[in-house]
């Protein structure tokens, strides 16, 4: 059965491509089929991890190979694929969000008459997502990786008559160009280091290879994670992404793609386990990405890029628990795929916010919305709740154990963490005061209402998986699963058990809320942003996202403008006037370019005809002498 | 005989054309007979290749005349993989441009016959340069190629045409004379050690002296190196290719030039293995120079057609590392690129052209928001673009890996440099995208209709192809890796091995039944 999992793959595939070519008649059942085919590879995909679980430790990695992709030189990759406890709790997450994501989309995109496209741009994404963690072929991964990518920028770009969603698709396309860098050289590393890039393979082999060459490739794989998980330093795309419709900032931009980084490097352990440097790489970005995002979370206004900023920052966590190895690759999962829920609910509850707001993002337009959208209300409540780490829900138990494995690790790095975790319950209780608490601050001409039950379904659900995520935890269950693969960490001493450092991480939290209640409920909330000059330099500094893109223009895109328009007037001056000039003094060849002018146009076919003369004579004349 | 055949018929059907008595407006009879003859070569051209023994190897469906005899010349043709493949691809596009030509607007409608007459002899004459086993028949063939381009770009182009023929023509003959002193070189050589032959098989036997050798090799590349076009020798190219027709510049660069990165495998690796490897480190450098180069020089670009000639100039750098790498990965690349280039070059060059001629303007800045209008040109736009960015899942990312796996191998800093090129091309087409495609509509665009069918008709199969060829491209390849095999152990340079290889033995492998 498993030598079909390829289907996973095929029915989206099939059916986006389907309604891609499908004309004007698809309109009325696009988004039906579309979301049926996610459904479908869901379903399927819950029957394949069923049977993993009635297998043995051993026998849950199970690969097949289609067929021979690339065979050329010494070159050879199949387009194979492994369906195991890692790939597999990803297809259960790619597709079960994927299809409430779909389900949510029939209601949110109701009204825009390319809906049939956006299906099948989704069903596309889903595609190459599946394809991304069922590759057994570093290469194949990267046909998924990228397959993403042009996923993400057509879906950035989908309201692209608006010139701020094309330069956002464009941006985030390019940023993620800088990543692939990495990745390709990777795996040229790969295949001149090993004659393959079987992910198996290598991560086999990495042991017997130099050290060097396990750090050069934790560090060319990390640069590729940099990207496409929106890491520091090529972090800077994510937040301009969010100009895409609201579905695909829950699916792509929250729940699945960003988090592919993440799970290249937990994909890579044996890379990873090998290298002391690239881990300390992957510990770095990670803790520096979890404060960034958390300190631009805590300034936006916009409710969007609030949001975005706490995944920059949940990832962060996520990155920075893979880099701590064998003891946590499991919580960088559990936390991936609990973050997925919340963050994936969140998004999906702002969008229903949008909605009923004439598509305003501006927290400062909203307040009050508690009692006007109970359900999206109650749905993004327990998000919150989870996100900020509140017990017994999903993201305490996923933050807390992270939290407490980067303590193992090294003290700053967990004080990092712990410090973290307040700034989001401060950022995410404001968010939740300028939102749903708080007075009205509408505009005009705006009357909130609750969203349809096609997305409110899709809510609840996502609601009640946040409230619940935390049970893959019960009895270690999710680092059990993942030890054949991720390796058995000994467990690290802390200098306080455990229980004790749950209570501290539960108290700095509640200071966080407490902070956030006291700054925003002590006088009225502007309807208007204030301005840069009237805000303290933490919030300016938030507000300009660090200043991310001042440095990357600075450094890269304004050089390379000024590159460009050099090279320009160098190759016409330059180039082509030195040769042109050279031409010149050697043949006279003013003349030629004069006489065309004129309309002398056959004494060209006459000169074609003088040179063949030429040769004739010449080798008549060596042949003579 | 099946190679003549094939290389005549289109030079015969640019004959019968030349003669058929001028029709009034719309010529349909000129046009749907150029296309016809295209069709007739591309299937004559599939049977060719299913009479080509892909596991055999070596040269195959060989004939050999004996031609100029004082000379020591034959006419004598032979395919192996490398040639088929080019010849493939030259009757593959020949039809696709014959059929987007219908619609181009000639400076002189009389001449309709004319401008699909050179087009056909242009897909002749380079079939007989890619089965060419004589190096003064490839000589001949290889310059006879600038005739019927000469007026092409000359007689039908945009209103600096005649300055663009004529540059185009100066700069390829200077290269051809360069190569004829080789070529009268060779002969002397030849003559001197026994029996004067130009047959490829004779001139493998020669002994030249080092410097002999450097210097016959030195005529051929020069001219294979601005023929390519090699930096800094390809500023002919965005000139001829920013006047010329679409047909014309797709002719062109997707095959005349790829005469140029053949010759450099077949006449410069075949016959001086040394000298290629002597001069491999300045010609790696210029590649990869070349790369960066045309990407940057074409993120700068307002022309369209000048934007893509300049990505071509990016592109045939790769085709030229790969080669001068020596590996038989990075060369299969080299020529998996030459057949994947011309597709999604021909791709980007005719849908821009269709633009072009309903907005009256190649210039970029003149574009704005026509997605609105024309979702079909902008969906077909998008997937050229793509293609030329190498996007994995389409056919030139295959062989840009290839080129770039293979180089890493050999130099790790060639590599790497090049490398940069992915960056700079997801540029140079985003920008032009985003620029002309998106955003709101812009002035003067109002006439941009959408594809027409036979305009959908003639951009189809490059487009199938170019999915098609990235998630199988293994039927070119299996042509493809025979040859190969025999020009690297011909160079005497086997691939680096792995430093630490591997042992494929995937845990718990089930065969799927797909094989």
């Amino acid at each position: 059965m498993f030598d079909l999992q390829w289907l996973l793959i095929a029915i989206p595939l099939a059916s986006g491509l389907g309604l891609l070519v499908w004309g004007k008649e698809g309109d009325r059942f696009g988004h039906l089929i579309g979301t049926a085919a996610s459904a479908l590879s869901f379903l399927f995909g819950v029957v394949l991890f069923a049977s993993l679980l009635g297998k043995d430790g051993e026998d849950r990695s199970q690969s097949t190979k289609l067929f021979t992709w690339i065979d050329a030189g010494s070159f050879h990759v199949d387009m194979g694929f492994t369906f195991d406890q890692l790939s597999g709790l990803f297809v259960l997450l790619i597709t079960g969000v994927g299809t409430l994501i779909h389900v949510y989309s029939i209601g949110y995109m109701a009204h825009d008459e390319r809906r049939r496209r956006f299906f099948a741009f989704l069903n596309i994404f889903i595609a190459a997502m599946l394809t991304l963690v069922l590759a057994s072929d570093y290469l194949v991964l990267f046909l998924g990786w990228e397959g993403v990518g042009l996923a993400s920028y057509l879906l950035i770009g989908f309201w692209q008559h608006k010139d701020s969603a094309a330069a956002a698709a464009k941006k985030a396309f390019v940023v993620n160009r800088v990543g692939d860098l990495g990745m390709a050289t990777g795996i040229m590393l790969m295949f001149s280091e090993f004659g393959t890039s079987s992910i198996h393979a290598v991560n086999g082999a990495i042991t017997s290879a130099s050290g060097s060459v396990a750090t050069a490739l934790g560090l060319l794989l990390l640069l590729g994670a940099c990207g496409k998980s929106a890491q520091v330093p090529l972090q800077s795309w994510l937040l301009d992404a969010m100009e895409g419709p609201t579905p695909v900032s829950a699916l792509i931009h929250a729940a699945t793609m960003v988090t592919a980084g993440v799970y290249l490097v937990v994909r890579s352990n044996g890379i990873f386990d090998a290298s002391e440097a690239a881990r300390m790489a992957v510990i770095v970005v990670g803790l520096v990405t979890l404060l960034a995002g958390a300190w631009i979370g805590c300034a936006k206004d916009d409710i969007k890029k609030a949001l975005a900023g706490s995944t920059m920052s949940q990832i962060g966590y996520m990155m920075l628990a893979a880099g701590l190895g064998p003891a946590g690759y499991a919580f960088a999962i559990f936390h991936l795929i609990t973050h997925g829920f919340f963050k994936a609910n969140m998004f999906l509850g702002a969008g229903s916010v949008m909605h009923g707001m004439n598509d305003d993002v501006e927290m400062r337009h909203y307040g009050g919305l508690r009692t006007f959208m109970p359900i999206t209300f109650a749905t993004f409540g327990l998000g919150y709740l989870a996100i900020i780490g509140v017990p017994p829900f999903a993201g305490f138990w996923s933050k807390d154990k992270i939290i407490e494995a980067a303590f193992g690790e090294n003290f700053w790095v967990g004080l990092g963490a712990l410090l973290g975790a307040g700034v989001t319950a401060f950022y995410m209780t404001r968010l939740m005061i300028m939102t749903f608490l708080s007075e009205k601050r509408w505009r005009e001409d705006v009357h909130p209402h609750e969203s349809p039950k096609v997305m409110t379904w899709p809510l609840i659900g996502l609601a009640v998986l946040s409230a619940l995520g935390g049970v893959l935890l019960v009895s270690n269950w999710i680092t059990e699963w993942l030890e054949p693969l991720t390796g058995h960490a000994e467990h690290e001493e802390l200098a306080v058990p455990a229980i004790v450092l749950t209570l501290i991480i539960t108290v700095v939290v509640a200071i966080g809320v407490f902070a956030a209640v006291v700054f925003y409920r002590r006088e009225p909330i502007a309807a208007e942003t204030p301005a840069d000059s009237s805000v303290s330099f933490f919030a300016r500094a938030g507000r300009h996202e660090l200043y991310g893109n001042e440095l990357n223009d600075a450094i890269v895109v304004r050089p390379t403008r000024h590159l460009t328009r050099f090279l320009v007037w160098f190759d016409g001056k330059g180039v082509d006037g030195f040769v042109t000039g050279v031409a010149d003094r050697l043949g006279d060849t003013s003349q030629f370019l004069r006489k065309p002018q004129t309309g002398y146009v056959r004494s060209y076919a006459l000169t074609m005809f003088g040179g063949v003369a030429v040769l004739v004579l010449a080798l008549l004349a060596v042949t003579l002498a | 005989m099946i190679l003549s055949i094939l290389a005549a018929t289109p030079i015969v059907g640019a004959v019968l054309l030349a003669l058929l008595p001028r029709e009034p407006a719309p010529h349909h009879r000129a046009k749907y007979v150029a296309l016809g003859v295209s069709l007739i070569t591309l299937v004559l051209s599939l049977v060719v290749m299913a009479r080509f023994d892909q596991d055999a190897g070596g040269y195959q469906l060989t004939e050999k005349h004996e031609w100029i005899k004082v000379f020591g010349a034959y006419y004598s043709l032979g395919v192996n993989g490398i040639g088929i493949t080019l010849i493939l691809l030259t009757t593959i596009l020949t039809p696709i441009v014959i059929l987007a030509a219908f619609g181009d607007r000639l400076p002189d409608p009389k001449s309709t016959n004319a401008y699909f007459a050179w087009m056909l002899a242009v897909e002749g004459l380079a079939i007989g340069a890619f089965a060419a086993t004589d190096a003064f028949l490839f000589y001949v063939l290889f310059e006879a190629t600038l005739i019927p381009l000469y007026f092409l770009i000359g007689s039908f182009g945009g209103p600096n045409r005649s300055y663009a023929a004529v540059k185009f023509l100066i700069y390829n003959l200077v290269g051809g004379l360069l190569m004829l002193a080789s070529i009268v070189g060779l002969y002397v050589i030849s003559a001197r050690q026994g029996q004067a032959s130009f047959l490829l098989s004779d001139l493998q036997n020669l002994d030249f002296s080092t410097n002999t050798e450097r210097l016959l090799f030195l005529g051929f590349m020069a001219a294979f190196a601005i023929k390519a076009p090699l930096w800094p020798l390809h500023t002919w190219l965005p000139d001829a290719a920013g006047q010329a027709t679409p047909g014309t510049s797709v002719l062109m660069v997707s095959v005349i030039d790829k005469i140029g990165t053949f010759g450099m495998i077949r006449w410069c690796l075949g016959l001086f293995p040394g000298a290629s490897d002597w001069a491999s480190p300045v010609v790696i450098t210029l590649a990869v120079i070349s790369i960066l180069y045309g990407a940057l020089l074409a993120i700068g670009q307002d022309d369209i057609r000048r934007l893509i000639a300049f990505t071509s100039v990016s592109h045939f750098g790769f085709i030229i590392l790969g080669i001068f790498a020596f590996t038989t990965t990075s060369l299969a690349g080299s020529t998996l690129y030459m057949f994947n280039h011309g597709l999604s070059t021909a791709a980007l060059f005719l849908v821009t052209g269709m633009m072009i001629a309903r907005r009256g303007s190649a210039r970029i800045s003149d574009f704005g928001g026509v997605q609105k209008i024309a979702p079909i040109m902008s969906g077909v736009l998008l997937v050229a673009g793509l293609s030329s960015l190498s996007l994995p899942g389409l056919a030139p990312f295959i062989s840009e890996f290839l080129v770039l796996a293979g180089t890493f191998t050999r130099s790790i800093p060639a590599a790497a440099f090049a490398t940069l090129g992915i960056v700079l091309a997801a540029l140079y087409i985003l920008i032009m995208y985003q620029r002309v495609m998106t955003g709101p509509l812009k002035a003067g665009n109002e006439g941009v209709s959408d594809l027409d069918h036979r305009e959908m008709a003639s951009l189809t199969p490059a487009i199938i192809l170019i999915v098609g060829l990235g998630f199988f491209p293994q039927p070119l390849l299996n042509v493809i890796n025979p040859a190969i095999d025999e020009v690297i152990s011909h160079v005497g340079k086997g691939d680096p091995a792995p430093k630490t290889p591997v042992q494929i033995d995937a845990p718990a492998t089930q065969e799927g039944g797909h094989e």
